[in-house]
């Protein structure tokens, strides 16, 4: 069953075509790759859906839902929840309160809900309190709840990240090479919680990466991207042996040869 | 070294602290009453507020002996001598001042939205009033129901600062589309636009009078009670200040404060999290601008004359100055920073420039022409603000995050299964 899919998608800047003509299905549950080399447009791919960027054509749709033209605040509320290629963490804050803004589309309470701090106020304020903390637990930031964000190391920053995008209870998460920085260690225990999420959360996970043991071990389907167009999709097995994949990443020779390792 | 800690620990003691604090204020404040020449006493007083701030007492025993500072002994203290008027002058100035620091705050410490504009807002509050309590507005409304009585004026604390935030939301809608350094060219835009309009809106319809301003403003009236000395409005003052002082701190560790400082710190992450930019940044404005309005009113009515030179770019700068000097979003810093400037500037270095002045009278000194002390005043205020600016660049008291007890919420959280992902059904208090 289809979560999400692009249809077409064009995106344009000036004369170049960072998208072009982009179909995809993204089954739900699973989880999907989108690799391709430097430049091929894959970020780009996630701000058109996420709405940073808006496509020039194509149609895009969440549960058969069309969110072309829906303001990016509003796609967050729809289900679509991302992290960042270059960490966007609020730096000054505390780990804590990075994952309750995270909970911004679940609080009801209003500027005067705010400023009398009812019992319903403070309660909804407790609870979101607990659930950042539960969410720390889960990416195993538990301990550092205090801190402040960008005083904690690469590793911790990225699943602090994906703590964060979780909160907004997402139906879709799109994690932008969540593992670029990160020593093999901090790897294994990504791959891990990339899995748990998949399993005990049953969110559908979309991931660019160029860390092909990640990807290989993850996928369940991979899209391939080169300059903007959609060039090889399937599952890991037939991906790691199609010529013009390889011949993407490597060059031409090189697909003559053989394997992606 | 081991007498230094030995005092430390003796200081940490809570008993020891109240005795020592309780024993300075009483010094200060009779002081204060009983001397002629009570300005550093007086100064010393109103440190005393700064002293509590960082005393270890509990947060309810200390809004509970500033309140009793701030109503009771101040005021009486100073009613002592000759410069009671002027002691409260100060202490109304310095409150105004702090009120409008908080609400730049907000804007500026908050939202990180930089606003070069902000006086413009007090210049609303204040014009909103002033046209209202004198024959002005009989000049665009028939009736000759003008001037309002001073009754009217505590209406108008809130309509200035509802008025305001209009205006702060009028001037957000097509100017948050810029940002940074764009920002703040525009919004120093707004700020000289305002004040160059009240300064031509006597034709052709005569709404402000002008450069001529506006007189006679009523001074307000509670029960037949007029309010026209400083030690009167110094209690209005403190009144605001207390209601702004607690909208802020709630403001500051909710949802919207926290939204706030996510659009400060990543604009595309704070999106992405569902923040809507515009409405969030807009709400930053129209707070911001609420407290400057409703103390514009205050203005206006304890001046009893405004005229649009008191609303120069000069007054943004300074109002920009205070919160930078205090900690960018920094509650109490900003405070602290806003008390700081405005007492040097009205009491110390004026104080300064007297005692000076005198001396070379008297002969004991001369200082030439050229670097006579009333043109070095700014020189000095100049001076002191690099020097704070080099030895705490990050203000005077820098913000703080605020830390959860972790014991506390692991016994809690324990109770309920794991909320994420919205197929569990848990919502974490969200009505679906």
């Amino acid at each position: 069953m289809t979560i999400l899919k692009v249809a077409k998608l064009v995106k344009r800047f000036g004369g170049l075509t960072a998208v072009d003509g982009v179909d995809f299905a993204f089954p739900k549950g699973k989880i999907s790759a989108v690799i391709g080399p430097n430049g091929a447009g894959k970020t780009t791919f996630f701000n058109v859906i996420t709405g940073i960027y808006k496509p020039d054509e194509g149609e895009i749709e969440l549960d058969g839902k069309s969110i072309v033209n829906v303001k990016p605040h509003l796609i967050t509320s729809r289900g679509i929840a991302r992290t960042f290629q270059n960490i966007r963490l609020f730096g000054s804050m505390t780990v804590l309160e990075n994952v309750m803004v995270g909970m911004h589309i679940h609080l009801k309470t209003g500027l005067f809900g705010t400023l009398l701090r009812l019992p319903r106020n403070r309660a909804e304020e407790k609870r979101s309190q607990e659930e950042a903390y539960r969410l720390l637990e889960y990416v195993g930031l538990e301990s550092l709840l205090n801190e402040q964000a960008n005083s904690l190391s690469y590793g911790a920053q990225r699943r602090l990240e994906i703590a964060r995008a979780l909160a907004t209870r997402p139906k879709v998460l799109l994690l932008d090479e969540p593992a670029a920085g990160m020593n093999p260690r901090e790897t294994v225990d990504l791959i891990g919680l990339i899995k748990r999420i998949r399993q005990e959360l049953e969110i559908t996970i979309i991931l660019i990466e160029h860390d092909m043991r990640l990807v290989m071990e993850l996928s369940d389907h991979i899209l391939v991207l080169d300059y903007g167009t959609k060039i090889a999709e399937g599952i890991p097995e037939e991906i790691r042996t199609n010529p013009r994949v390889i011949e993407a990443y490597l060059g031409k020779s090189a697909a003559q040869q053989g394997v992606i390792s | 070294m081991n007498f230094m800690d030995k005092w430390k620990t003796k200081l940490q003691h809570l008993p020891t602290q109240a005795s020592i604090y309780t024993l300075f204020v009483v010094v200060t404040a009779l002081s204060v009453y009983f001397l002629d020449k009570s300005v550093v006493a007086f100064l010393l007083l109103l440190g005393s507020l700064l002293l509590l701030y960082f005393t270890s007492f509990k947060n309810s025993v200390k809004w509970a002996v500033g309140g009793i500072l701030l109503f009771i002994v101040i005021p009486f203290a100073t009613s002592g001598g000759l410069a009671h008027e002027s002691y409260m002058e100060v202490a109304t100035q310095c409150g105004i001042y702090i009120a409008m620091a908080l609400g730049l705050n907000i804007v500026v410490g908050f939202a990180g939205l930089l606003d070069l504009g902000f006086v413009a807002f007090f210049a609303i509050g204040a014009y909103t009033y002033a046209i209202f309590a004198t024959p002005q507005a009989n000049n665009f409304i028939s009736g000759q129901l003008f001037p309002l009585s001073g009754s009217s004026f505590w209406l108008f604390i809130l309509i200035g600062g509802f008025v305001a935030a209009l205006f702060g939301v009028l001037l957000g809608l097509p100017v948050l589309r810029v940002k940074g350094d764009y920002l703040a060219i525009v919004t120093l835009g707004f700020g000289e636009i305002i004040r160059i309009i009240f300064n031509n809106m006597e034709k052709p319809i005569n709404i402000t009078n002008g450069a001529m301003g506006l007189s006679s403003i009523q001074p307000p009236n509670l029960f037949g009670l007029k309010f026209t000395f400083p030690h009167q409005f110094y209690f209005i003052v403190v009144g605001i200040l207390v209601i702004v002082i607690f909208t802020v701190r709630r403001l500051e560790h909710s949802k919207m404060g926290r939204s706030w400082k996510a659009i400060r710190e990543n604009e595309i992450a704070a999106q992405s999290m569902g923040i809507p930019l515009i409405r969030t940044k807009l709400t930053a404005f129209a707070v911001g601008a609420s407290f400057s309005g409703m103390m514009g009113v205050v203005f206006a009515a304890k001046q009893t004359f405004i005229d649009p030179t008191s609303f120069t770019l000069l007054e943004s700068i300074t109002i920009l100055v205070m919160v930078i000097l205090g900690g960018m979003g920094s509650v109490p810093g900003v405070i602290l920073g806003a008390a700081l400037v405005t007492i040097l500037n009205l009491q110390v270095l004026t104080e300064l420039t007297n005692w000076l002045n005198q001396l070379t009278m008297n002969g004991t000194i001369s200082i030439p022409n050229a670097l006579s002390p009333s043109k070095m005043q700014r020189f000095i205020f100049g001076a002191i603000l690099v020097c704070i600016a080099i030895f705490r660049p990050n203000g005077l008291i820098v913000a703080k995050n605020r830390k959860v007890d972790a014991e506390q919420l692991k016994a809690e959280r324990s109770h309920t299964p794991v909320p994420v992902g919205q197929s569990t059904g848990q919502s974490g208090g969200v009505a679906k």
